[in-house]
């Protein structure tokens, strides 16, 4: 109940400030330096709480960052910023060079290519997987467009190609109301893989996958890097050891430790945050 | 004149009364009535009362089974035979009332002189002047002396003669009331005022009225707006609880103002048929009453409707909305279409009267004090006791409670009858200052849904100070706009509002609790 | 069983379209025809009564349609439709007011009630309203711009849910105290009532009535179609997207805000239009029509017609107003019982309405056997 409490206050966001721009144009993100993502001292605080204080962070185009961190540490907060759901206090966002992500909303920031996977699976429960997977895809989504569209080939191609990727090859007419959690749950990334875009933010990704359904997405995400740039948030560790490169420790807003898996976790300070003081 | 106890009135005078030709009883009535006289006031009243009767020579009237003789006072032995009844037009009788009025001024007790004083200055009269004057003399009220001053130079401010016109200005510009100014800017606009000099002192006199009345206005208008406020307040805090427990919008909620209201009124009418109680305390005993009234009906409609649609907000507004018309209905055929009347207690009637002419009726001045009583209630129950405690708790993580073993049934259910009952208490006050009638709640259910959605949605502070802005708000505009213009603006106001701050003016900003759509 | 069922339904898809062609002949030829070719004495007249009572009831339905899609679709649930349905009445009414010409009480060429406020002149608003095209650009131009504001600053502060219902209330509210208003020049308590004719053509005679009568079905006919088009189109499924998950939707880079505000505008436009229809077929228009009350109306025919289904709402508007007609009739007091039961009622027991009344006593049927 209380979650419906929350649903119908539309102060959950910070919309107020955040207008929807009246044109979404993909631009081409500017990876010239090798870096698709800056954070610089960004800073949220939400009736002083600060949620974020001065967390510094980039990522590397194709690279697969895996975020961890204890409970409140800011995580789900920073990709509310890179998103455009949160509007932080101070600090600078960019994407790639020149795209400045805290000027732009989330139609704009989803569009300029950033998908976002939510630790609830969140897919249309009363579309087809395929519809799911179709509104995902790639294209001019202005309303105009959406009156006059027509299913190209290729789009139908392109969406049978991702639910074989994703396991959903079959399933094309069922109801994603009707598909279970892990299923659910890759369905999202289907649709975030149909979007095409440079980076994705993964928030839990396997919470309540099964442990056969686990390394198949640790297989998926390995096969993505690369090609796109990923950040995980996750807190199984098995699953962040089986697909780890580079790992940053956030702690109470700001970066604690960041490096290969061995050297995070052999850090006193992160062995102190865990295992408590 | 004489001011003896027992005096004589002029036989021909009060044989005049009993003319034919309504100009002569008109003189006969104006000329007693400036007499001043207790016999005169009696034989006037007798006249009112169409208790005047008449033989040739003697006019009389009866006092009980007695015969009075109008003009000596004395008991006659025996009623004349074939006695007329003095009958009177409409004319005379509006003659006749202004001097009954007027005659109050010399009435023993000083509240009934202070209230013919103030009614006489609300409408003063020309032919009235000799006995206001008669008045003033006697009067040792400082109070009254002061509304018979005004009254004097509101009506000397036509006389012939320049330093009373003078002399009357200057009184009047010591005058609180806007009526006052109102008659001296008629007389600066008609330009009848020869003198130079009085011009002037109109001036300065409405200088100086104007500076004391933005003041007094200002005062006034505070005070309706809290009034009006306060009524805002003990409707919304019910909303605000429900909203905030279950998140359901009750539309039915005005309706529990008409519950309460109802109460009131049954409770009127069973003290009404108990004449040996006293009938003031009906009101007292209207409080438990429409509270629980209203309350049970609350709870009745939680267990039987909006217990089953939990998390389907929209569907709750239109099963409510549904509710709320069988609710109407149902008071119309019980008590029929007709809006009723309910007398207020004579300790909630009448006004206070204040320093700068600021004028606090009681009835609202008590409804004032009544709502901070239930807040503070409310406040109390909901900090300091364990329902209290279990109710925030439901508000703020429902299954979390429901873990600890709180009956989250149980309290929705008394939540819900609460917030009904507190409307109900609403209603109580409200039944005091408008008229009962079946779909009263009607008119208040939007403007209290508008305090919810500033205040911030299950925020009880937010309400208040929602309630009592909006009041204020409201009474202002009225003054300066009208009350539907008024009405309006603040509806805008709102939506505007809410476009800056959805989450109204006292919600706390949080990390997103949930992104599913 | 799945298989079966649905099976079952699909060929019940087929008569339901057969049902419709035969009700459409029914509303929109026979009656007509009858209407027309028949004397009141015939066995087969369909009265006058009948007619403005059916004619009235489409244009409901056309509104019922234009709330379906924006509360069955998106998920908005507006309780101030009734307003757009009032500001066509008017801006219509404000032709029909202009042709009384000066036949009217007071033989002036000024309405009545600016001769009885003593208004020397017409407000500039009045403007023009004596052409029927421009009365019928102001039909569709005033509830489109109101709702374009209302929808564009509303939806962009994202209020949804109870939240956007019951500042869509106090919309309808505010502007029934406007109109209210004397001086706010549409003829105040008693808005405008007593007209004449449209074109020259007398309002009464009862061609000019089966005109009406027509032309109310055609366009409820092509908002039904319009609408089936729209939800079957990648629009409508962003629609629904957005409706059942709102944040996913928009960061897949769909704005919310204008797929939103394009249902809105639409909804609202055939609101109106329903309106200008309604209003020289009852002969009058007043500021009740935006009470509160009314607006809420509408959302009962579509729940009791079935959310998300479009012919669900017609069927819905045409059976809660035979029943408000015949009930208020036979006995008034008990009618808003009925309609408060009916409210209650459809939420709690059948919240997909008779569609989904109908599935489940199929499936209770189809299990006995």
């Amino acid at each position: 109940m209380w979650s419906h409490f929350s649903k119908s206050a539309p102060g959950t966001t910070s919309g107020g400030e955040a207008p929807y721009a009246h044109v979404l144009q993909p631009r081409q993100v500017d990876v010239s330096h090798g870096v698709i993502l800056y954070l610089e001292e960004v800073a949220v605080s939400f009736d002083g709480f600060k949620a974020l204080r001065g967390l510094s962070l980039s990522i590397d185009d194709g690279e697969l960052r895996c975020i961890i961190g204890p409970n409140g540490a800011g995580k789900t907060t920073m990709m509310d910023c890179i998103t455009g759901k949160t509007r932080p206090d101070s600090g600078s966002i960019f994407f790639g060079q020149g795209m400045d992500l805290t000027r732009m909303n989330e139609p704009e920031i989803a569009s300029a290519g950033i998908g976002r996977k939510f630790q609830k699976p969140t897919v249309f429960e009363h579309h087809t997987v395929f519809d799911n997977l179709e509104l995902a895809r790639k294209q001019d989504k202005r309303v105009r467009r959406s009156l006059t569209s027509h299913q190209a080939s290729e789009a139908r191609d392109q969406v049978c190609e991702t639910m074989k990727r994703i396991g959903l090859a079959g399933h094309a007419d069922l109801a994603a109301g009707t598909l279970s959690h892990g299923q659910k749950q890759w369905l999202e990334i289907g649709m975030l893989l149909m979007q095409g875009p440079r980076l994705l933010l993964l928030d839990e990704p396997v919470a309540g996958m099964t442990d056969d359904e686990t390394e198949r997405t640790a297989e998926l995400f390995l096969s993505l890097a690369g090609e796109h740039s990923l950040i995980v948030v996750e807190h199984d560790m098995a699953f962040v050891a089986r697909i780890a490169r580079t790992v940053t420790v956030l702690h109470e807003g700001c970066v604690l430790a960041e490096g290969s898996l061995d050297v995070v976790q052999n850090d006193q300070r992160v062995v102190e945050v865990y295992l408590g003081r | 004149m004489c001011f003896c106890a027992r005096a004589n009135l002029d036989q021909a005078l009060i044989l005049k009364l009993a003319a034919q030709d309504s100009d002569e009883q008109i003189e006969a009535i104006h000329l007693l009535g400036s007499s001043g006289l207790g016999e005169a006031l009696q034989v006037l009243k007798a006249l009112s009362e169409g208790g005047l009767s008449v033989v040739p020579e003697q006019v009389f009237f009866f006092r009980g089974t007695q015969a009075i003789d109008a003009a000596t006072g004395q008991v006659l032995p025996q009623a004349p035979e074939n006695a007329d009844t003095v009958i009177i037009n409409n004319r005379v009788r509006a003659e006749l009332e202004e001097t009954l009025a007027g005659l109050k001024l010399l009435d023993a007790d000083p509240e009934i002189r202070r209230r013919a004083a103030l009614s006489l200055l609300n409408s003063p009269a020309a032919q009235q002047l000799p006995l206001i004057q008669k008045a003033l003399a006697r009067e040792t009220d400082s109070g009254i002396r002061h509304l018979l001053e005004q009254t004097a130079a509101i009506l000397n401010i036509q006389s012939p003669d320049v330093t009373v016109r003078l002399k009357a200005v200057q009184l009047l510009g010591q005058s609180n009331r806007a009526n006052t100014r109102n008659v001296l800017q008629s007389i600066l606009a008609a330009q009848t005022e020869p003198d130079e000099n009085v011009r002037k002192a109109i001036q300065t006199a409405l200088k100086s009225i104007n500076n004391r009345l933005t003041l007094t206005e200002f005062l006034a208008s505070m005070f309706t707006g809290i009034s009006l406020g306060s009524i805002l307040m003990l409707t919304a805090l019910g909303l605000a609880i429900t909203y905030g427990v279950m998140g359901v919008i009750n539309m039915a909620h005005g309706e529990f103002l008409m519950v309460g209201a109802y109460a009131t009124y049954a409770m009127q009418g069973w003290f009404r048929s108990h004449a040996s109680l006293d009938q003031d305390a009906y009101l007292l005993a209207a409080i438990p009453a429409a509270f629980l009234a209203a309350a049970l009906v609350g709870m009745a409609l939680e267990r039987t409707v909006v217990r089953w649609l939990y998390g389907r907000p929209l569907e709750t507004l239109l099963a409510t909305w549904g509710l709320s018309l069988a609710l109407i209905q149902s008071a119309r055929l019980l008590f029929g279409a007709q809006n009723v009347e309910l007398a207020n207690p004579s300790w909630m009637s009448g006004t206070l009267l204040l320093p700068w002419g600021l004028e606090l009726p009681w009835n609202r001045m008590v409804i004032i004090g009544f709502s901070v009583l239930v807040l503070m209630l409310v406040w109390l129950m909901m900090n300091q006791t364990r329902m209290g405690l279990y109710v925030r708790a439901v508000t703020q993580n429902r299954p979390m409670a429901g873990c600890m073993g709180i009956h989250t049934g149980r309290i929705d259910t008394l939540a819900f009858g609460l917030g009904a009952g507190i409307a109900g208490l609403g209603g109580v006050a409200l039944s005091q200052v408008t008229n009962v009638g079946p779909d009263m709640g009607q008119s208040y259910i939007v403007d209290s849904f508008m305090v919810v959605v500033l205040g911030g949605v299950g925020q009880l502070a937010g309400a208040v100070w929602a309630a009592l802005g909006l009041g204020i708000a409201t009474k202002f505009l009225e003054g300066w706009v009208g009350a539907v213009i008024a009405k309006i603006v603040v509806l805008v106001f709102i939506i505007v509002f809410i476009q800056r701050r959805p989450q109204g003016l006292f919600a706390l900003k949080g990390r997103s609790v949930d992104l599913g759509g | 069983m799945f298989s079966l069922t649905s099976g079952f339904f699909r060929g019940q898809i087929g008569l339901g379209k057969l049902v419709a062609a035969g009700l459409v002949l029914l509303l929109l030829v026979l009656f007509p025809l009858l209407h027309l070719a028949t004397g009141p004495a015939s066995l087969w007249h369909v009265s006058d009564y009948l007619i403005t009572l059916l004619g009235k009831i489409m244009c409901y339905a056309i509104v019922a349609v234009a709330m379906d899609l924006i509360w069955g679709y998106a998920g908005i649930l507006s309780l101030g439709h009734g307003l757009y349905f009032a500001l066509g009445g008017y801006a219509f009414g404000m032709y029909l007011m202009r042709a009384i010409g000066p036949e009217g009480v007071y033989q002036s060429d000024l309405p009545d009630f600016m001769v009885f406020l003593d208004w020397k002149r017409l407000p500039w608003y009045w403007t023009g309203t004596d052409h029927l095209l421009w009365s019928g650009i102001l039909v569709i131009g005033v509830p489109a711009l109101l709702a374009g504001i209302f929808g564009y600053f509303a939806f962009r502060s994202r209020i949804k849910g109870v939240y956007f219902s019951i500042i869509t209330q106090a919309m309808t509210y505010a502007f029934m105290l406007l109109f209210f208003r004397n001086e706010t020049g549409f003829g105040g308590n008693n808005g405008f009532t007593d007209f004449k004719r449209i074109l020259g053509y007398s309002i009464t005679s009862p061609e000019m009535r089966i005109g009406l009568y027509v032309l109310s079905g055609l366009v409820l006919l092509l908002s039904l179609l319009l609408c089936r088009f729209l939800v079957a189109s990648k629009f409508g499924k962003v629609l629904t997207a957005i409706r059942d998950a709102e944040s996913r939707a928009m960061f897949l880079g769909y704005n919310p805000l204008w797929y939103k505000l394009t249902a809105w505008i639409l909804s609202a436009v055939l609101c109106a239009i329903a309106g200008a229809l309604y209003v020289p077929q009852v002969g009058i228009i007043n500021p009740g029509e935006m009470s509160p009350a009314n607006s809420i109306e509408i959302a009962i025919w579509v729940a009791v017609g079935g959310r998300g289904t479009l012919w669900g709402p017609v069927l819905g508007a045409f059976i809660v107003n035979l029943a408000k007609s015949y009930c208020t009739v036979a006995f008034p007091e008990y009618w808003l019982f009925i309609l408060g039961f009916l409210f209650v009622a459809v939420t709690l027991f059948i919240p997909e309405g008779i569609p989904g009344l109908a599935k489940r006593l199929t499936l209770v049927s189809w299990r006995k056997r």
